[in-house]
């Protein structure tokens, strides 16, 4: 073994950095990967992600764009069909919408529409989530609402490794894939590995072992699950949690290998509630795993307003810890 | 006149003879393309949405003259004329319109959504200002890779007034990219007249608004577009910038097959139809006698024959296995560029 390879100390970061360390690692590995979006360069990045990235890589790599969600998305299919690998930053999920045409209409329809001639690979990253009383048009979670569409690919990273980790999977996949940063996470800290090691984006994770309940999550709730967890270990109820990780392809067999186990699944999603991901996900329980339930599928979802500014209701509106136990001990013990 | 007329040495005159013969044959073809498509309608061999480009040929066939083979093309849901003046197989464009495995989208994109990927043909986009900013980005990777391409991208007097249209040639401006922005001004974004659509019908000025280096030209005359598009693709291509052509042109038949068009007069159609770009060519060349009546009919029966053989391959392709529906959704293992 050659010693002078030491192993690599853990290093302590934000979710913010390390996304930013997989953008610059992204712009490091291949010439072909460009940043472009509002306000990415010379103000650092609306949540602070890109800070430093414009003087260390240039203006040519990191694009500050005028406002027009719709023109540089397009212009980003534009260069990735030319051959280029760029990342779409759109500051938030509700302004995404100006862009739904050129992610719905061509993006995700450019390889079947053209027989499979034409593949898109870009990767379209946003803010998403509710929780900073930024209201009714800077706090919605419609990352479910964009997994309603074939020819694209979803992700929720939620943890410090997915948040380094998937952008560069994401940029390897031929076709387009939305990246959903929830911005609450950015500044949550913790250690991970020096040396990252690939993730994939096609498999939900277990990230609590348990037998009586499934709570499936993915993204800034999936902490909201795993407090709750611990608060029904103490009671004698053992949670399992899983983190979706990608909302579309939705991965069922880790979903109902849990189900399998526990016999009861809650969802919790930020998203409202009708048509939603958790709908989706209930729903194929119910084909897949009806036998497996004990008791029916339990949903704690963003309440269907659009988002009010007032904390209080702010946080009514939001999956919340408290309700997620009271949940799982109404379906664990038959009553309230 | 005589063929010696005109002063000019006999080899360039045969030059130009047979080049304005080659642009009457495209444009002849693609009218004649678009009249069977239009029978194959009523036959019920062509479904779903169907836009003809009859009195717009001259346009595409003129502003083709000025591209090289590796220079990129967008268009719109009345792309027939431009696939077949770029060089797309007649056979798979008919095929397509069958909606067969032999068409060029294997029957998945139809007369709206034709591409061909070795041409660098990126559709048939038939959301109305869909395909600018895609050309904007096309002409943004050749512009970084240091590639001397230029991407011409075409739209109607409908698209002018979309939001993308504008976010499209802001951003070409500001990032001097290599896009030919070729507006077809056929006077109708639908059937709302462009005086009902646009606070200024002057098209060209909203090119101006962005710093952009612009022209208009008589989009009934193929040389006149032609001439236009070489010095419009000159200024693109050495300049590394973008320009806007601007070609006033008419649509003699209707929107799509749909469309019993209540919103203009017959008298003003007919009108048009003298201006016929065929017939102008055609006068051109007869009068130059650089055309007699049996190459006229050669001509035309060989236009027929393309059509015929076209034709019988569409009817005899095959469908798409219906197994296959959910292919070409996402990438297959292997595949992608």
């Amino acid at each position: 073994m050659n010693t002078s390879i030491q192993e690599a100390q853990p290093i302590h970061l934000t979710y913010r950095e390390a996304v930013r360390e997989a953008l610059r690692e992204a712009l490091r590995k291949d010439d072909r990967v460009f940043l472009m979006g509002e306000d990415v360069g010379r103000y650092g990045g609306a949540f602070g992600v890109s800070k430093g990235l414009l003087q260390e890589f240039g203006s040519d790599r990191i694009m500050d764009t005028p406002l027009c969600e719709s023109g540089f998305t397009g212009a980003g299919i534009g260069a990735a069909l030319g051959g280029m690998r760029p990342i779409v930053e759109v500051m938030t999920v509700n302004f995404s919408l100006l862009a739904a045409d050129q992610i719905l209409n061509t993006a995700a329809t450019y390889l079947h529409m053209s027989g499979g001639l034409f593949n898109v690979p870009l990767v379209i990253r946003m803010g998403t989530g509710g929780g900073k009383q930024l209201a009714a048009q800077h706090s919605h979670s419609l990352e479910g609402w964009y997994a309603h569409i074939p020819g694209i690919k979803v992700l929720t990273p939620a943890t410090l490794e997915d948040a380094r980790g998937m952008l560069w999977t994401a940029l390897e996949d031929p076709d387009p894939v939305l990246i959903f940063e929830n911005t609450l996470l950015y500044t949550m800290e913790g250690d991970i590995s020096a040396n990252p090691e690939p993730v994939d984006i096609d498999r939900a994770k277990v990230r609590r072992a348990g037998t009586d309940v499934t709570l499936i999550s993915y993204s800034a709730s999936l902490f909201k699950a795993l407090d709750a967890a611990e608060t029904l270990a103490q009671e004698g109820i053992e949670a399992e949690v899983i983190d979706l990780r990608t909302l579309r392809p939705l991965d069922d067999e880790t979903l109902l290998t849990s189900i399998a186990k526990t016999h009861r699944a809650v969802i919790i999603d930020e998203g409202w509630r009708s048509g939603s991901i958790s709908a989706e996900i209930s729903a194929r329980i119910m084909e897949k795993g009806f036998y497996d339930l004990d008791v029916p599928v339990e949903r704690i979802c963003a309440a269907e307003v659009p988002m009010p500014y007032a904390n209080h209701l702010e946080q009514a509106a939001l999956p919340q810890v408290a309700t997620i136990i009271q949940t799982v001990k109404r379906m664990v013990t038959g009553h309230d | 006149m005589k063929k010696k007329s005109g002063g000019k040495p006999e080899s360039i005159q045969s030059d130009t003879s047979q080049h304005l013969i080659e642009l009457l044959r495209q444009m002849l073809r693609i009218r004649r393309f678009e009249d069977k498509c239009a029978e194959l309608y009523s036959a019920a061999k062509i479904r779903g949405f169907l836009h003809l480009y009859n009195g717009e040929e001259a346009i595409a066939v003129g502003v083709m003259q000025a591209m090289q083979p590796d220079d990129a093309i967008v268009a719109t849901y009345r792309e027939h004329g431009q696939a077949l003046a770029w060089g797309i197989p007649m056979k798979t464009v008919m095929a397509e319109m069958y909606g067969k495995q032999g068409g060029c989208c294997r029957g998945r994109g139809g007369s709206m959504h034709l591409f061909d990927k070795e041409r660098r043909f990126y559709g048939g986009n038939a959301i109305v200002g869909g395909g600018l900013p895609l050309a904007v980005g096309l002409a943004l990777a050749d512009k970084k890779l240091g590639r001397n391409r230029v991407t011409c991208c075409f739209f109607g007097d409908g698209a002018a007034a979309e939001g993308e249209f504008h976010e499209a040639l802001n951003l070409a401006a500001l990032w001097q990219v290599p896009v030919l922005f070729v507006c077809e001004n056929n006077q109708y974004a639908m059937g709302t007249a462009l005086k009902y659509s646009h606070s200024n019908p002057n098209l060209a000025e909203k090119a101006d608004n962005y710093g952009i280096a612009n022209a208009t030209v008589d989009g009934m005359d193929v040389l006149a577009v032609e001439a236009a598009a070489h010095k419009a693709v000159d200024i693109v291509r050495t300049e590394v910038k973008p320009f806007f052509l601007e070609c006033i042109t008419y649509r003699f038949r209707a929107h799509s097959m749909f469309d019993p068009e209540f919103y203009r007069e017959k008298a003003e159609v007919e009108q048009w139809r003298e201006r016929c770009p065929i017939n102008t060519l055609f006068k051109t060349i007869q009068e130059k006698g650089w055309l007699s009546d049996t190459e006229w009919n050669q001509l035309n029966q060989e236009v027929d024959s393309e059509i015929a053989a076209a034709i019988a391959y569409a009817e005899t392709c095959l469908w798409e296995p219906v197994e296959d529906l959910t292919r070409f959704v996402y990438s297959e293992r292997g595949a992608g560029v």
